[in-house]
């Protein structure tokens, strides 16, 4: 249990995806323009994050890992090739399922997120997650912990990223750094004190 | 044709750069420069990646369903980059290992996607291929830039070869340490933005508010 709290804070803090490993990057530039959608967009990938993330876990350890198979008759298949194209799958499918069930059973909810939900299967931050997972071997709890709290840490920065944002607007800014130079420049202002956590020992 | 081919492909360096101006597929962008040779083989791979999808989706366009693309589009991406990821397990590994999950990711990296979407579901195949090719080289051009800046100040190198002899190793030059860090990057391609921009003057946004002067009494 202590192992699954410092992981989430480890996923949140210091190996935040947007700050540390820059992971959904180009949403996290163009929809930062406002804190509501900011915080819309944040709890979609959240969500979304945390159902990928377990799902991929138990295709990759039911289906694609060598020896996997075994309860088939196939000991010594190794799937792990198809890896990429199996996550992105899971994610593409994940996310139209969540978009219709939210449409059926929560359409408040749907039409606050809705016009997230398919930008999210491109966000590079949902396929990352899956990716990381795979490459540190987690199991099912760790996966799942990993999911929810690194989609919470993206949410944050984002939310973060759009507040400095809306200030920013009223700034006397030189020409040529006008609105996307300066996003970056502030980014990295904030992934340096994001660094700061990475002192904390747990 | 209303573009030649060569504007096709000089267009995206530095007139409309997918990542100065586009503003896609940072995402990767930032994390594999801090060493020149990991920012080559990337700029390399997504190149690759782009230009063949680009081209296979222009082929297939007329038979795509308007439905399903996005799937469709994914699968001929998807399939492209496990070539890519096999291909540098078996002969670059160790390059591969420092890549690690940012080879998949050219998946989700929003050159491909985008200039499937904007330009191959629209024109014929060559002129597809050259669009695909031409933006993985205005990719690679800024990958490069952050690449060689990072990894002069930051370790004293270019591709690995000493040039300043570091401290450490008993020579004069002190290596810029925060260059090694991932917020560097956003400084660099930050400024490199703001310099595009004053040498072309037409990729500068317009301002949301107009700051009023005040005059003196």
């Amino acid at each position: 249990m202590e192992g699954l709290v410092s992981l989430a804070v480890k996923a949140i803090f210091v190996e935040n995806l947007a700050l540390s490993f820059f992971l959904g990057m180009c949403t996290f530039i163009a929809v930062s323009k406002k804190i509501s959608t900011a915080i819309g967009l944040g709890i979609s990938v959240m969500v979304v994050q945390a159902i990928t993330v377990p799902a991929n876990n138990l295709l990759l350890n039911g289906l694609l890992k060598p020896g996997a198979l075994a309860w088939a008759g196939f000991e010594d298949v190794d799937l792990t090739f198809l890896g990429l194209i199996t996550y992105i799958g899971v994610i593409a499918a994940m996310v139209q399922i969540l978009e219709m069930v939210l449409d059926k059973f929560f359409p408040p909810l749907y039409n606050a997120l809705g016009i997230f939900l398919p930008l999210i299967t491109v966000n590079c931050a949902i396929l990352g997650g899956s990716l990381f997972m795979v490459e540190r071997d987690y199991n099912f709890a760790e996966a799942t912990t990993y999911g929810l709290s690194s989609g919470f840490g993206w949410a944050l920065a984002i939310t973060a990223m759009a507040g400095v944002r809306e200030k920013l607007k009223y700034s006397d800014i030189p020409e040529g750094l006008q609105g996307l130079g300066i996003t970056f420049i502030s980014a990295g202002l904030m992934a340096l004190a994001f660094m700061s956590f990475s002192g904390v020992k747990l | 044709m209303a573009q030649t081919r060569r504007s096709l492909l000089v267009d995206p360096l530095v007139d409309n750069n997918p990542i100065t101006l586009q503003v896609l597929g940072i995402c990767s962008a930032l994390a594999v420069t801090s060493s020149l040779q990991v920012a080559f083989v990337m700029a390399l791979a997504v190149t690759f990646v782009t230009s063949f999808s680009s081209f296979f989706i222009s082929l297939l366009r007329n038979q795509i369903p308007g439905s399903i693309r996005i799937i469709v589009q994914m699968v001929i991406i998807a399939s492209l980059v496990i070539l890519v990821d096999q291909i540098l397990k078996a002969y670059a590994f160790e390059i591969s290992k420092t890549l690690s999950v940012f080879v998949g990711l050219i998946i989700t990296n929003c050159i491909v996607m985008g200039r499937a979407e904007a330009f191959a579901m629209k024109n014929p195949p060559v002129a597809s291929f050259i669009d695909g090719f031409g933006n993985g080289l205005g990719y690679g051009l800024i990958l490069m830039m952050v690449g060689v800046i990072r990894e002069f100040f930051g370790s004293g190198s270019l591709f690995g070869v000493t040039i300043l002899e570091t401290v450490n190793n008993g020579g004069w030059y002190v290596p810029n340490g925060l260059l090694l860090l991932p917020p560097s990057a956003f400084f660099i391609i930050g400024l490199i933005i703001w310099g595009f921009r004053t040498w072309k003057p037409a990729q500068v946004e317009e301002r949301e508010y107009e700051i009023q002067s005040v005059e003196a009494h």
